[in-house]
């Protein structure tokens, strides 16, 4: 022990008490001290969130908020055309944008003979991924809703794939960028032509980051509110046509949760609840099935 | 060159057709995959040109004094810009103010001082922020927020630092609790975790050896953090607190719910005011096609667009330089 003492260590500074060591010490303790509570506070607001939603939330779910359409204050309706409206404007938005966004993320990747024009699709795609969602709620506006003279279901519906595709572009292209060179050589050698190595081979190989890409850009748009309310509007009554204005859950929760009514308060709150549900699940089951996918290639 | 692969596909005639047939293909695929590539551009275009156009009869109404005015009248129909863009930046400067030291704390946090297995977990509950639609926020700020300002915050504040010179300005007013200082505070919490997210990936990626060199010499690891990993990431980090200024800049619903919506501006961060997006959201359906109103609106838009278009890009150059590699 005594001939540890007396040896001068590395970092000696550290364990003597000048001042400057003391100085370090506290900076060191106090930095990591802040970032525990940095982080205590971040965890505490989404445990916040959660929790007011499931306690607010919670108390107004039964089943008559599934089969019953939004009613007027009082006369105890439920979410059900909203939750329709939902689904069927962002499962249209998927549908549309899943083979567009692909094929753009094929382009990115697959065509960089192109040069310039690939990398300003690129960036143009990176803009589209975080502008402002009211921005394209005013594009679909303008040509859409105006031309046609009236909102429909159909305008959101592309309001919502303008947001989908950029998502999809980018995990697309990531995904393609990490296929092995080897593979495609070896599907080149055997005589494919180049589009059936990118979609049999590349595309395939690719296929569990894309989707994980696609799920989570699912659980993006069946979020967004500010793109339909100039779009989809909103609609009262039960309604699946594209071509009338169509009730979703956003635009509900927006218009019930400033009115004066308890029970659409009530109603609000319970929508919001199965909207955070549903979009923290798709999160959850599609990072869990990017990190699954992940393993299994190594 | 050219005769071994027709060798190849002498002694079966239908070879040589499938590879003419998978030259067509090529082509076709090329000619489809550049048509989507090109029409995202087309998208960008349009929402440029329809946004400028729509607001065309705000601008060549009101010139250049559009952006400067600071009314909203649609009974006169007069409108100016001023307002919700001075709303707009105040609430994004309120945002970065609290969201880059949270993102940062997280990010050191994740990175040096927390358990691998607790650090994933933690890491996913911070994106599954993120995750939560913004009109979630708005609500949970609307019914818990604001009236937790209302009651504890702001007259605390008031009292305390409402008459220190200069900054008192800020912090004057009756606590309403909605307002800037409310609106800027859920912006904080919407950005933090993309500007975190950023933050934690380049720290990660830094080079091994120069953090060990400086643990070597015996740095502490704040020390390494401040001198080695910040200036090494400085780009990259500047380009994510980008993206979160983008996206604090063009948040519509969660702003909407705590701004107050009043067409007002003052310094004080209590008082109500509007941001671009909220006002857009609110207005919008109480405007007749083709009215004047419509068109400020639309020239709000536009001017949002520009506001914002600048940032992203400023981000997309900082991240793409910023990370090698």
């Amino acid at each position: 022990m005594s001939v540890q003492k007396t040896s001068p260590a590395v970092g000696d500074g550290w364990q003597r008490g000048g001042a400057q060591a003391v100085r370090r010490r506290v900076v060191e303790r106090l930095v990591s001290v802040l970032c525990y509570v940095a982080t205590m506070v971040v965890l505490f607001l989404l445990f916040s969130i959660l929790w007011t939603l499931v306690v607010r939330g919670g108390a107004g779910l039964s089943l008559s908020t599934f089969i019953h359409s939004t009613a007027a204050p009082g006369s105890g309706g439920g979410l059900a055309n909203a939750i329709m409206g939902s689904c069927e404007q962002t499962g249209l938005a998927a549908l549309i944008g899943t083979p567009v966004g692909m094929m753009i993320g094929i382009y990115l990747s697959e065509f960089d003979q192109d040069g310039r024009i690939v990398s300003l699709v690129r960036f143009v795609s990176d803009m589209l991924l975080s502008v402002p969602s009211i921005l394209v709620g005013l594009f679909i506006y303008l040509i859409v809703v105006e031309p046609a003279g009236h909102f429909s279901g159909m305008a959101g519906t592309l309001a919502l794939a303008v947001l989908f595709v950029p998502i999809v572009v980018r995990t697309t292209e990531d995904m393609l960028r990490l296929v092995p060179r080897a593979m495609r050589e070896a599907a080149y050698a055997l005589g494919a032509p180049g589009w059936r190595v990118i979609l049999s081979i590349c595309l395939r190989s690719a296929r569990g980051g894309i989707m994980t890409g696609v799920l989570l850009a699912l659980a993006r748009i069946s979020g967004e509110t500010a793109p339909l309310l100039f779009t989809s509007l909103g609609n009262l009554n039960w309604s699946t046509s594209l071509n009338e204005p169509m009730a979703s859950l956003p635009v509900t929760i927006y218009q019930y949760a400033g009115s004066a009514y308890d029970d659409w308060v009530r109603l609000a709150w319970t929508g919001a609840l199965l909207i955070t549900v549903a979009v923290l699940a798709t999160n959850i089951v599609a990072r869990w099935w990017l990190t699954r996918n992940g393993s299994a290639q190594q | 060159m050219m005769e071994l692969p027709s060798t190849l596909t002498a002694r079966d005639g239908t070879a040589l057709d499938r590879n003419a047939r998978g030259q067509y293909g090529d082509i076709i695929f090329g000619m489809i995959a550049r048509l989507a590539g090109w029409s995202i551009l087309l998208v960008m275009a349009g929402i440029v040109i329809v946004l400028v156009r729509g607001g065309w009869s705000a601008f060549s109404t009101f010139g250049p004094a559009f952006i400067t005015s600071t009314a909203w009248n649609p009974i006169s129909h007069n409108f100016g810009a001023a307002t919700s863009i001075f709303g707009t930046l105040a609430t994004t400067v309120v945002a970065l103010a609290f969201a880059v030291p949270f993102a940062f704390g997280v990010a050191f946090w994740l990175v040096e001082l927390a358990p691998a297995t607790l650090a994933r977990f933690i890491e996913t509950a911070v994106q599954l922020l993120a995750a939560v639609p913004s009109i979630i926020f708005g609500m949970w700020g609307f019914f818990i927020v604001v009236p937790f300002m209302a009651h504890y915050v702001e007259p605390v504040l008031t009292h305390y630092l409402g008459h220190v010179p200069g900054i008192g300005l800020l912090f004057h007013g009756a606590p309403y609790g909605t307002g800037l200082l409310s609106g800027g505070l859920i912006l904080a919490i919407m950005v933090t975790p993309f500007i975190c997210s950023v933050m934690t990936d380049v720290f990660v990626s830094i080079p091994a050896v120069l953090k060990e060199s400086a643990f070597g010499l015996g740095a502490t690891r704040w020390e390494v953090m401040r001198k080695i990993v910040l200036p090494w990431s400085r780009q990259a980090v500047m380009g994510g607190i980008m993206l979160g200024t983008g996206r604090a800049l063009g948040e519509t619903m969660a702003v909407t719910f705590v701004i107050g919506n009043s067409n007002h501006l003052g310094w004080s961060l209590f008082a109500p005011g509007n941001t671009i997006a909220s006002l857009i959201a609110l207005e919008f359906p109480e405007s007749a096609a083709g009215s004047l109103k419509l068109s400020a609106l639309l020239a709000l838009g536009a001017i949002l667009m520009v506001i914002s278009f600048i940032t992203l890009a400023c981000s997309r150059i900082f991240l793409r330089r910023g990370i090698p590699g």
